[in-house]
């Protein structure tokens, strides 16, 4: 019931539904999920009631409503919202309620989205497994053993697990469509500047991007139209028109789109059968539905996890220095439990005591790459290979309008299997961190499940802006298909 | 007495708050002394998700700067972080300017205090935009240390001008503050009030001490807290002196020693050793990837260009030949600042009288404005009323002293020179009120014309006071004239 927004919509207008109904059915999914897959850190039910009666009365009386007027939303912890607390995922900012909302949240309320919750996430958006999540682990609904990926795990989750049809994520190395494809749904991380960050909790300044997931393409659609937009409180929003996203939906025509597919990536050491053969499987389709399939490959593709993990890190430890207990967040106290007077040892214990070990790992390697002496080998260099990775993207546009690979290398993977070793999880970004450091808007759409029935995703990259392009191809892709309308059996544990 | 000859190396780093009604990255307000955290927004509190959007006024006042100071203005600008920790820094880091400033090598020439017919240049290395610290203000209570915070300041926009270390004595470290200072309040770039903290200035000095042909570099001393002009002069002098003997008792130089920081104590009036954590600090500058390098449209530089209309010494200049005025006065008056200048300039060229506006703007609006405590924009008597009342005088409807009742009445009572005029009773004397009025003062006053008579005209100036006390709307001219002219008659 809760699978497709804009069914949810139209049901509505017919009169078919209310707003209210919705909104009941969208609470008690979420309390019959919350036990068992943790995907959210706040929920709100009785908000989320009181506001869909207001929706259902103001159609009543005619009044023109939003575009998502009466569709559950989830909104990522990472986002600031005045009326529910904006943790991160943290026990630094576990009591942190911000003043303000996000654009992306201002907007959501503009359109009369239902705003369920917060959902759980890796701390501080820092991970690929929602493992480092100062509020426990979230589940993934195809395997209960496993994780639904990360950082924006919750967000993938809620909808896997069916308690809403649309969610917000963010994405500063795939942690959109890394957990989209670990949770058989579609994610889309949008072009960098084309949604406000305003209000968006910094990882990476200059990498981070919030972008929908939900089931389908037209969905995510759906949701891309409401968020997009120049914004000037966001210096690095793009201004420029937006482009229909969803209008694009309509047509599964893809005839004289040239596709890139990145063989190469392909052959990659780790990459499992299943996922190369989903990519294939797609490739056809994409050529049944008219497509042009051109091989093609990215030069510095192998650069890209070193540089990310420079330019990232670097970015972070500075945007995390403002949590420092001195103004708010997490204060540590001495061992008698009183204030510390000394400045120094109080903001050393805060930050020992707010932050997890993989955010001190981060801050760690930022600082160290940012610090006198080490900065042109490792900062500064990190910025020029980033010049050439764009540069790779602006060639490959010139011969194709689509790049076509996995999203991930394998299906979602287990819990334990890989936080204890940050490289292997680090490699979970192989694909997915070259669309962030190009700025360029990419998707992961479900394509196939491996042996154990887990899902596998595919991954789309466009060039800058065209975000319409991706969705497009997605629900043509989507017509032709049906991994998405795929959905995980009751809790279970596939091991 | 020092036994080896030394030249005195010193370079300047002035701080001006450039004067924006806004703040360098939100709109919050910049005024000074509101109560405590009043003018914070998520911004300056550093809270999660804020994000910074220049202010293109603090864009423009530091170009309009960098042009006074004959700087070049690079075609990009950049904004860097500079991180460190400290409670009135909320986000962990200041936003400046690293490598890219917006105003980069240029010069300010001074006249050297040691000799008014020498020109010293003194070079200009950078000038950087970057948002200032919040403030810090430790009580000790009861015994225990009280830490509080106010956020205010925090990020209002500071030009940091840095001079090359052409400097050579205190004495033209004040001159150059001087012209400096003066340069930016005329050109509206800051009201540098060093009370306010809008001009804050930190040398480095050290001393280049020949001994016998070899040239010795005592340590570089970087001296901070100088909270006035005095100050600086006296920090630098004392600061010569110490350096001097610490290198002759303990041997310090430049390469046993490198650079330090000191403070000025202005109640033991000396420079003491400050936290050496400055020196050590890495600050881990990089680019602030939450805002666009700036390249300033030709728009904006042709703004700027504008606004740029004459530096202090030039207007001083053009008042002399403009209006006439002697060089005291013109210097008294583009010295009171920007808005008396423009106020003196209206006033000047509506009456057509330069002299007479000068004497009536330095004697009597500087005074009343004075008085009162208050800037010439608020000041009640506009320079068109003001010309008015001086072209009265000039047509000979009114004496000086008059125009003086009317000038005080229009301020005392807040009313238009028309409404004084009418309230003191001034109209124009009819001539046969004064022709009775005078042929009435010669018959009472017979010695006066005889001593007229007798070749002495001056004797007819006693006349003059009689008649105004009868008639205080009489013409001082009118009366002198017609006195003589019946005299001759008689
Ligand atoms: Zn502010």
């Amino acid at each position: 019931m809760l699978d497709s927004a804009h069914e949810l919509l139209s049901l509505q207008e017919q009169g078919q539904l209310t707003a209210t109904e919705i909104a009941q059915q969208a609470i008690a999914a979420i309390e019959a999920s919350q036990p068992i897959h943790n995907a959210y850190t706040h929920v709100d039910a009785e908000a989320v009631l009181a506001q869909a009666q207001q929706i259902d009365q103001r159609r009543a009386a005619g009044e023109a409503l939003g575009a998502l007027a009466g569709v559950p939303v989830a909104v990522k912890d990472v986002l600031c919202t005045k009326d529910m607390p904006t943790t991160c995922s943290s026990r630094m900012l576990e009591n942190f309620r911000p003043p303000y909302d996000a654009t992306v949240v201002e907007k959501l309320r503009q359109a009369d989205a239902l705003i369920v919750g917060k959902t759980n996430m890796d701390e501080f958006a820092m991970g690929a497994s929602t493992e480092t999540s100062y509020f426990g682990l979230t589940k993934n609904p195809w395997d209960i053993e496993r994780t639904p990926g990360g950082s924006s795990g919750g967000a993938a989750a809620c909808v896997a697990a069916g308690t809403v049809p649309l969610s917000l994520g963010t994405d500063t190395g795939g942690s959109i469509r890394q957990p989209a494809a670990f949770c058989g749904i579609t994610g889309l991380k949008p072009t960098y500047g084309r949604v406000s960050r305003y209000g968006l909790v910094a990882f990476a300044s200059s990498l981070d991007q919030v972008g929908p997931l939900a089931w389908s393409a037209k969905d995510c659609a759906l949701l891309q139209d409401v968020i997009a937009g120049f914004e000037p409180r966001d210096s690095t929003s793009l201004d420029v028109p937006t482009e229909a996203c969803f209008a694009a939906t309509q047509s599964a025509d893809l005839r004289g789109m040239r596709v890139g597919l990145l063989r190469q990536s392909l052959d990659s050491e780790g990459v499992d059968a299943a996922a190369v053969q989903a990519v294939l499987d797609a490739a056809k389709v994409f050529t049944d539905l008219g497509a042009e399939i051109i091989d093609i490959d990215l030069p510095h593709r192998k650069y890209w996890v070193p540089t990310y993990y420079v330019i990232a890190p670097s970015e972070a430890s500075s945007n995390l220095s403002r949590f420092d207990g001195a103004h708010y967040g997490h204060r540590a106290k001495d061992d008698n439990g009183n204030e510390i007077n000394d400045l120094v040892s109080m903001y050393c214990k805060s930050r020992g005591e707010g932050f997890g070990d993989e955010v001190k790992r981060r801050i760690m390697l930022g600082t160290y790459a940012l610090s006198e002496g080490y900065a042109d080998e490792y900062y500064n260099k990190a910025l020029k290979v980033r010049r050439l990775i764009r540069g790779d993207y602006d060639a490959a546009f010139n011969d194709v309008d689509l790049l076509l690979g996995p999203t991930t290398p394998t299906s979602a993977f287990k819990f334990g299997e890989k936080v204890d070793d940050p490289v292997q999880m680090y490699l979970c970004d192989l694909f997915t961190v070259g669309a962030n450091l190009a700025g360029v808007p990419a998707m992961s759409l479900p394509a196939g499940f491996d042996q154990l029935n887990l899902p596998l995703g595919i991954h789309l990259h466009a060039p800058a802006l065209q975000e319409a392009r991706l969705c497009q191809a997605a629900a043509a892709f989507q017509t032709v298909t049906d991994f998405h309308r795929q959905r995980p059996s009751e809790p279970s544990s596939k091991s | 007495m020092s036994q080896y000859p030394f030249t005195t190396v010193i370079g300047l780093e002035v701080h001006v708050q450039l004067k924006t009604a806004s703040k360098l990255f939100c709109g919050c307000s910049t005024e000074f002394g509101a109560p405590p955290n009043t003018h914070v927004c998520p911004l300056c509190l550093g809270l999660p998700g804020a994000l910074p959007v220049i202010n293109e006024k603090a864009l423009e006042l530091s170009a309009l700067a960098g042009l006074a100071l004959h700087c070049d203005l690079p075609p990009v600008t950049k904004w860097d972080r500079k991180q460190y920790f400290y409670p009135d820094l909320p986000k962990g880091y200041q936003t400046s300017q690293f490598d890219m400033p917006i105003c980069a090598d240029g010069f300010l020439e001074i006249e050297d205090p040691a000799d008014a017919n020498q020109t010293v240049r003194i070079g200009i290395i950078r000038a950087h935009l970057e948002e200032d610290a919040g403030k810090s203000m430790h009580d000790e209570v009861a015994g225990r240390a009280d830490s509080r915070i106010d956020l205010n300041r925090c990020g209002t926009p500071l030009l940091e001008i840095v001079s090359e270390p052409d400097l050579r004595t205190a004495e033209q470290c004040v001159a150059f503050l001087t012209k400096l200072r003066e340069m930016m309040v005329h050109l509206g770039v800051s009201d540098c009030e060093m009370q306010e903290g809008s001009l804050r200035v930190d040398a480095n000095v050290n001393l280049h001490i020949d001994r016998n042909g070899e040239v010795i570099a005592t340590p570089i001393v970087e001296i901070k807290n100088m909270n006035s002009f005095r100050n600086v002069a006296a920090a630098l002098a004392y600061e010569v002196d110490r350096q001097y003997e610490e290198w002759e008792t303990k041997g310090h130089t430049i390469k046993t020693h490198g650079k330090r920081t000191f403070g000025w104590d202005d109640g033991k009036q000396v420079t003491y050793p400050q936290r050496e954590k400055e020196e050590s600090a890495d600050y881990r500058y990089f680019p602030c990837p939450d805002l666009l390098p700036v390249r300033l449209t030709e728009a904006q530089r042709e703004k700027v260009r504008s606004m740029f209309t004459e530096l202090p010494q030039q207007a001083r200049e053009r008042l002399q030949s403009q209006y006439d005025v002697t060089a005291y006065d013109a210097d008294v008056i583009v010295s009171a600042g920007p808005e008396m200048l423009a106020y003196y300039d209206s006033v000047a060229t509506a009456c057509g009288d330069g002299k007479r506006a000068s004497s009536w703007v330095q004697q009597d609006v500087m005074r009343s404005i004075k008085e009162q405590g208050i800037s010439v924009d608020q000041f009640a008597i506009s320079a068109d009323q003001l010309a008015a009342l001086i072209q009265c005088i000039i047509a000979g409807e009114l004496a000086n002293n008059r125009a003086r009742d009317v000038f005080e009445h229009m301020l005392d009572k807040g009313v238009a020179m028309d409404q004084a005029m009418k309230d003191l009773g001034i109209e124009q004397v009819d001539d046969s009120e004064i022709e009775s009025l005078v042929a009435d003062l010669l018959s009472k006053n017979p010695r006066v014309v005889d001593d007229v008579k007798g070749g002495n005209a001056k004797a007819v100036g006693a006349l003059i006071g009689q008649a105004r006390k009868a008639n205080p709307n009489a013409n001082p001219q009118q009366v002198r004239e017609l006195a003589l002219k019946m005299i001759e008659q008689m």
